[in-house]
């Protein structure tokens, strides 16, 4: 039903992006949404979008309230009036928050930064078979048979003819008025990517290095997310040795091991040979060190494998180097020298502070692969 | 959508006992609406006709949201306007329809009798519409973008209204002086003291005595310095102050105004709250168990009714309070519970027994409903035996804890905190002081400051929107941890300087130079 409200909505909703839009470089450098993310929504603190007016600030003189309870019995949260439940030195702070889904964010981030829409791998589209069962139809297995339209169709000859007596509704359907759920066969395109994260989590990278990535990670992700229908995301944390681990783990442990960056290269191509070998899949390995590796031999060995296996495979490599005060930041240079601008599939960004990050989502989402 | 015939004869049903039991209403038209519709009405404040904004649309996603999730429901809706609208929601039980047709008959009976809404355009359904035309002519005219930020920019202010103004005329209408003109200069006439005409020189100092000439002197030279303030008192209606004396376009004069005169049609529903729901629900509780429910349907109407009730530890429902006090009024006038001899009672088991039977208390109610607003109800009504009886605390923020606590069981406290809450709808209280500070046309404010402080970034976001009507600087003058402070915007920085607490800042310029002058 349209409703007149609804000019009003979309009016606030577009006013809601105007403003998300304004902010979207404070969010990404501060990485302050990053914890409200749903499952297709995120939560966003707009508090500017409220109408600001003449109000008491800090609410000192407290609440009036009723119930059980001697003096000093703690309320809940939850409890207290024109508070959202967090109890914090300024309780009448209520930030108004307002959902975005990711799609409408990704899209927001791609006007922003102008970043081209991606265009899936060409040669293997994968179809799949959709089945939706949209209509009605007077044959069928009886398994699919539907009671309700069936005893409404019963009713209507039944009335049609005379033969309903409404003192006493007996409904009896006979063969004709049985009614089948039908159903249509779609065929749909489908592209699936999948995302390799890798982290080097040895001693030099400290937490404020790994926010960074946190930060940057969770863009990537929403935009790569509003390109594809699937999207898997796989996460290897390295020190001198690679372990797959989940997300939590990998934005999470410390390790105090030297850095063999090869073998998270071993272990990403492993993966990508086991899982996403068919070819039909958008293939994106991320990798974000602080540039220090173990010895010469093993950054060869990285650029070997990277030549060989994990480029070929893979839409783009993108390896991120997040400024630390221990590392030597030597690896993008050894990168860059063994493969120059020949390779179109490798993107190189260094990562200096927060300020960065925008810069940095642009160089690995800019082109559009 | 026009009333199915089961709810029609219900409706008759359910006026004919609200008639019986003396409430008095307007005509009222009920229609049955699906929630969506009814969260769109709520979310237009109860006005299907009003002006486009986006705010209303946030509120309906706000109440959509709430709705789907299960969160709240709105039952009704009832508009004061003569005939009375009430949106009913399709999905009510038939139980939930008689209850909240109960409840709006005596909505309806409020709006009509209490003497808080004497005032209030009861043609407000066209009105509203009529502004919305207004409102829609400017936008195609000017730009929605132009109109619509205009619109922010009054609401921002819509608080800054004079409760009390439609009781009272304050003032007739005041012309300005000129921005530059000294309001003082044509009052020279007033300058000297009029003496009665002496025949005799020696009788002078008897038909004009010197200490009366002295009197009217002063009483001159105050008058002189009120002329040269400008407004000569005080104006806490802000913003009819803006419209009249601001600089601005027609078209924007008018949003203005129409923004005021809402903000005045709803302020009296924001004093009665708890007054208005403790009436309706006391009604729906009386007309439903004495009358309307047969016995099947009690259980449905006590789940309904306990719903509705419900208490949580840390605010108070209005609906609750309302209906407790109403009945604990007609208690105690039923009773004889008051007057010289059950005050001075000192034995408290006599007084709890105390029934002198003068079946005063519902002549009392109704009277309270057609006087009161929701301050003076509880200052005059809310005594400790009532606090003691519905267990009412005081809490605050415990800073070492981290905690909101339970701080006071003392009456007292509790009823001072809770007085505060309801005075100018817990608002701060803001006059202007001064259209024409330092003769400079510079709009000076003052925050009668009761003990907290304004929320600061909001204040000068505010400010920034008196700037924009006003265009030239404005200050506000209110105190930021104990020390009074004079916050100015002047287009371009906020700046916020410390004050001495009685530097006659609301003073008109200084007199002597402007009578050298001219």
């Amino acid at each position: 039903m349209a409703q007149k409200i609804d000019s009003d909505h979309s009016r606030f909703r577009q006013i809601v992006r105007g403003k998300i839009k304004d902010n979207l470089r404070r969010f990404i450098t501060k990485g302050e949404i990053l914890g409200k993310k749903g499952k297709d929504v995120v939560a966003i603190p707009l508090p500017q979008i409220q109408i600001p007016r003449f109000q008491y600030g800090h609410k000192d003189t407290g609440g009036v309230g009723q119930g059980e309870g001697e003096v000093g019995t703690v309320l809940q949260p939850g409890d207290v009036e024109g508070e959202a439940g967090q109890a914090g030195s300024d309780p009448s702070e209520h930030v108004l928050e307002v959902e975005v889904t990711i799609e409408e964010l990704a899209q927001i981030l791609g006007e922003e930064l102008e970043l081209p829409r991606i265009e899936p791998r060409g040669k293997h589209r994968l179809e799949s078979e959709k089945t939706r069962y949209t209509g009605i139809h007077r044959v069928g297995p009886e398994s699919l048979r539907h009671f309700k339209r069936t005893f409404k169709a019963a009713l209507k000859r039944q009335i049609a003819s005379g033969l309903y007596d409404p003192n006493n509704p007996v409904v009896i359907p006979i063969r004709e008025d049985r009614r089948y759920r039908s159903w249509k066969v779609s065929w749909l395109p489908e592209s699936n990517a999948a995302i390799i994260y890798m982290m080097d989590v040895s001693g030099s990278m400290g937490d404020e290095q790994k926010e960074l990535v946190r930060i940057e990670s969770f863009w990537l992700d929403t935009w790569l997310q509003s390109q594809y229908q699937g999207l898997e995301v796989r996460y290897i944390t390295h020190d001198a040795a690679a372990r797959e681990v989940d997300r939590h783990t990998f934005f999470h442990t410390r390790e105090s091991g030297g850095t063999m960056i090869s073998s998270a290269y071993q272990l990403c191509a492993e993966i990508i040979a086991n899982d996403y070998g068919s070819g039909e899949w958008n293939i994106y390995p991320f990798h974000f060190s602080d540039g220090d590796n173990w010895s010469s031999d093993d950054t060869k060995t990285c650029i070997e494998l990277l030549r060989t296996k994990i480029l070929p495979a893979s839409n783009q490599f993108g390896y991120g180097q997040v400024e630390s005060p221990y590392g030597s930041g030597q690896f993008i240079k050894d990168l860059r020298e063994a493969f120059g601008d020949q390779e179109e599939k490798l993107v190189l960004s260094e990562i200096a502070d927060h300020e960065a990050i925008v810069q940095s989502i642009r160089d690995f989402l800019g082109k559009g692969r | 959508m026009a009333l199915p015939l089961y709810l029609h004869e219900l409706q008759q049903e359910i006026e004919s006992y609200a008639r019986e039991f003396g409430l008095d209403f307007f005509d009222i038209i009920f229609e049955v609406l699906p929630y969506q519709a009814i969260n769109m009405i709520a979310a237009y404040g109860g006005f299907p006709t009003r002006y486009p904004h986006w705010r209303f649309g946030m509120e309906y996603e706000q109440l959509s949201k709430t709705h789907t999730y299960g969160l709240g429901k709105i039952y009704e809706m009832v508009i004061n306007n003569d005939p009375c609208y009430a949106y009913l929601q399709e999905g009510n039980s038939l139980v939930d329809q008689k209850i909240v047709m109960a409840h709006v008959h005596a909505h309806c009976d409020f709006f009509k009798n209490n003497v808080w809404f004497k005032d209030t355009n009861r043609k407000m359904m066209n009105e509203m519409a009529n502004h919305a035309t207004r409102i829609r002519r400017y936008m195609t005219r000017h730009g929605v973008d132009r109109v619509e930020g205009f619109i922010d920019t009054c609401l921002s202010l819509e608080n800054l209204i004079d409760l009390h103004a439609p009781m009272i005329r304050r003032r007739p209408a005041q012309r300005p002086p000129a921005r530059g003109e000294n309001a003082g200069s044509n009052q020279r006439r007033g300058r000297e003291v009029p003496r009665l005409p002496v025949q005799r020189r020696y009788l002078d100092p008897y038909i004009n005595p010197a200490e009366f000439i002295e009197k009217q002197k002063q009483k001159l030279a105050e008058q002189r310095r009120q002329a040269r303030r400008f407004p000569a008192q005080p104006e806490r209606d802000v913003l009819l102050c803006l419209m009249e004396h601001a600089p601005l376009n027609r078209w924007q004069r008018d949003v203005l105004g129409i923004i005021r005169e809402e903000a005045y049609y709803f302020a009296p529903q924001g004093q009665t709250k708890i007054m208005n729901e403790g009436w309706a629900s006391y009604w729906h509780s009386t007309i439903c168990t004495q009358r309307a429910l047969d016995d099947s349907e009690i259980i449905d109407f006590a789940d309904h009714h306990s719903g509705t009730m419900g208490t949580q530890p840390g605010r108070v429902n209005p609906y609750k309070l309302g209906i407790e006090l109403y009945r604990y009024i007609e208690d105690k006038y039923n009773r004889g519970r008051f007057g010289k001899d059950y005050e001075e009672c000192q034995d408290l088991d006599k007084k709890r027994r105390w029934d002198k039977k003068l079946g005063l208390g519902r002549e009392k109610i109704f009277e309270v409903r057609r006087l009161h607003n929701d301050v003076t109800f509880v200052d005059e009504f809310l005594d400790e035996e009532f606090a003691l009886q519905q267990k009412l605390f005081g809490y605050r923020f415990n800073k070492s804890t981290g905690n909101w606590e339970i701080d006071t069981r003392a009456f007292k406290e509790i009823k001072k905190r809770l007085l505060f809450s309801l005075t100018n709808f817990g608002q701060p209280l803001i006059e202007v002081v001064d259209m024409n500070h330092a003769n400079r046309g510079e709009l000076l404010l003052v925050h009668r400051h009761e003990g907290v402080d304004l929320k600061l970034d909001w204040a000068r976001s505010t400010m920034e929107a008196l700037y924009r009507l006003w265009s030239r600087p404005v200050m506000v003058r209110t105190i930021v941890g104990e020390k009074h402070t004079l916050l100015r915007y002047d287009g371009q920085d906020h700046t916020a300087e410390t004050v001495s607490a009685a530097d006659g800042l609301g003073d008109p310029p200084a007199e002597d130079e402007n009578d050298d002058q001219d």
